[in-house]
């Protein structure tokens, strides 16, 4: 049989170690997901006022975060800081902070996507009907929005979960450094232990974002 | 006369240099039906518009039995109410049923009980012919039933006066007629409308009233039957030739023989 080197995730304790590794991953991602959502909101929302400084000065950083690599952002938070203002920040503190940024920029956009898409008449009917501002928002605008949002948004926290496999490189000890670790370790033993192990990083990576992107669907086709 | 239900006086709005509503005069009574024809942009939109406070006004006074319609009142929410608008693009919400879409405002801004409300709505979307859609959401609409939809909305907030605003302008044909249907049978039970359309056949058959504008003026306010035979000014008559076609088959035939 092809030896894929399935054997050494049975060894000692490196299943377990796997499965340590992706939460560690997935703390990451879903702590930065929920302040992201929070503050995404809120700068979203300052996004669709008129006042040009907030939007310049909000527009200014979304570009900057879009067009920066997550890993330079990394690197920057993690070792920039270090050097330049003494910070001794944890591996896990600074990728929150990158993620956080990262993730608070992209939900800003789609908040303010979102709340535009709302046509000028749905505002204008629920006035005729007599509703107040905040019974507007409320009822009508709110509800709609979080429809368009929601779908947009789970896709943004898989790519957020995915994207926290760069974080080996500040030093955080997350599921795909485990990988490493577990096959360095039976090089000698398992040489074919890289197959195996990567494969089984895919698998769970899979298993975590596959449930999210169903959910994803499944709104989309209930709210069309 | 008695006092009338709504009362324009000297409105005047502009929208940036353009003057789109110019010294409007108009008052409306009980149980009126008042159709207010022209040419496009003529302001007749935006005169509803101006109505349900959708749009300031520059100048004038608009007043809804004695009480005036101003944008930055508190109370306008509580004259809104009534005043029922029915808009060109119907509206609805999309996220909600056809029977959510009517009970809204009427449990949430006036405060009705939930059941009563819906039990109207009931009754008023079998009038319309629309009994079994009560769970259908605006998408499995087709235009006619969205829009009937959308008057029972407005109507089950109990409003003194109607407002529709090209209501059959985006309906295709045979649409038409079972919207201006509800409005015929409305105008019947004597309710207050103010209706905007390009409907002239239908115009003639509702109005009690013909307001006839152009460049922002009233340059006509006449009974139907006058307005339609014997229009006063020749700005009217140019816009009724509009809607005539003089035969030309029979020419080409002479010409060609």
């Amino acid at each position: 049989m092809l030896d894929l080197g399935l054997e050494v995730l049975s060894k000692g304790n490196n299943m377990l170690r796997l499965l340590g590794g992706l939460w560690v991953a997935l703390k990451i991602s879903l702590l930065s997901v929920g302040i992201s959502i929070a503050l995404g909101i809120l700068l979203g929302a300052l996004m669709t006022w008129k006042n040009p400084v907030t939007k310049a000065i909000l527009r200014v950083y979304l570009e900057f975060i879009r067009i920066m690599p997550q890993l330079v952002l990394l690197f920057l938070v993690y070792f920039g800081t270090t050097k330049a203002f003494g910070w001794d920040l944890t591996g896990e503190m600074a990728a929150i902070i990158v993620f956080v940024l990262w993730g608070t920029a992209e939900m800003s956009d789609l908040v303010r996507g979102a709340l535009i898409s709302i046509p000028r008449h749905q505002y204008e009917s629920s006035e005729a009907l007599g509703l107040t501002r905040e019974q507007i928002y409320f009822y009508i605008i709110i509800p709609q929005a979080l429809r368009r949002l929601i779908p947009l948004s789970i896709n943004l926290i898989t790519r957020m979960i995915k994207t926290t496999s760069l974080i080996l490189m500040i030093g955080v000890v997350e599921i795909l450094k485990v990988a490493q670790q577990i096959i360095e370790a039976n090089r000698m033993s398992s040489p074919n232990a890289a197959f195996g192990i990567y494969l089984t990083v895919f698998i769970l990576y899979f298993i975590a974002c596959w449930p999210i992107s169903m959910i994803a669907k499944h709104l989309e086709r209930k709210w069309r | 006369m008695a006092e009338p239900i709504l009362a324009l006086k000297n409105v005047t709005k502009h929208f940036g240099e353009n003057t789109v509503l110019d010294d409007i005069d108009l008052s409306v009574h009980q149980g009126e039906v008042i159709v207010i024809v022209g040419p496009s942009g003529c302001g007749k939109s935006t005169l509803l518009r101006c109505v349900n406070a959708l749009e300031p006004i520059q100048g004038g006074e608009i007043y809804l039995n004695d009480e005036k319609i101003d944008i930055k009142s508190k109370k306008l929410a509580n004259l809104r109410q009534k005043i029922g608008m029915v808009f060109q693009s119907y509206e609805l919400f999309p996220h909600l049923t056809v029977l959510e879409n009517i009970v809204l405002a009427p449990t949430k801004v006036q405060k009705r009980k939930k059941e009563e409300v819906q039990q109207e709505a009931l009754a008023l979307l079998g009038r319309v012919g629309l009994l079994g859609k009560e769970g259908s959401y605006a998408r499995q609409l087709s235009g006619g039933q969205k829009q009937r939809v959308a008057i029972v909305r407005a109507l089950c907030m109990h409003p003194e006066i109607l407002l529709f605003d090209e209501v059959t302008a985006a309906l295709d044909p045979e649409m038409v007629r079972e919207v201006l249907d509800v409005m015929l049978n409305l105008a019947a039970q004597g309710r207050t409308m103010i209706i905007v359309t390009h409907e002239m056949q239908f115009a003639k058959a509702v109005a009690d009233r013909i307001i006839f504008l152009d460049g922002g003026k009233v340059l006509e306010d006449t009974k139907p039957e006058v307005f339609f035979e014997a229009p006063k000014t020749e700005r009217a008559r140019q816009f009724l030739s509009m809607f005539e076609f003089n035969v030309v088959k029979s020419q080409v035939e002479k010409v060609s023989s």
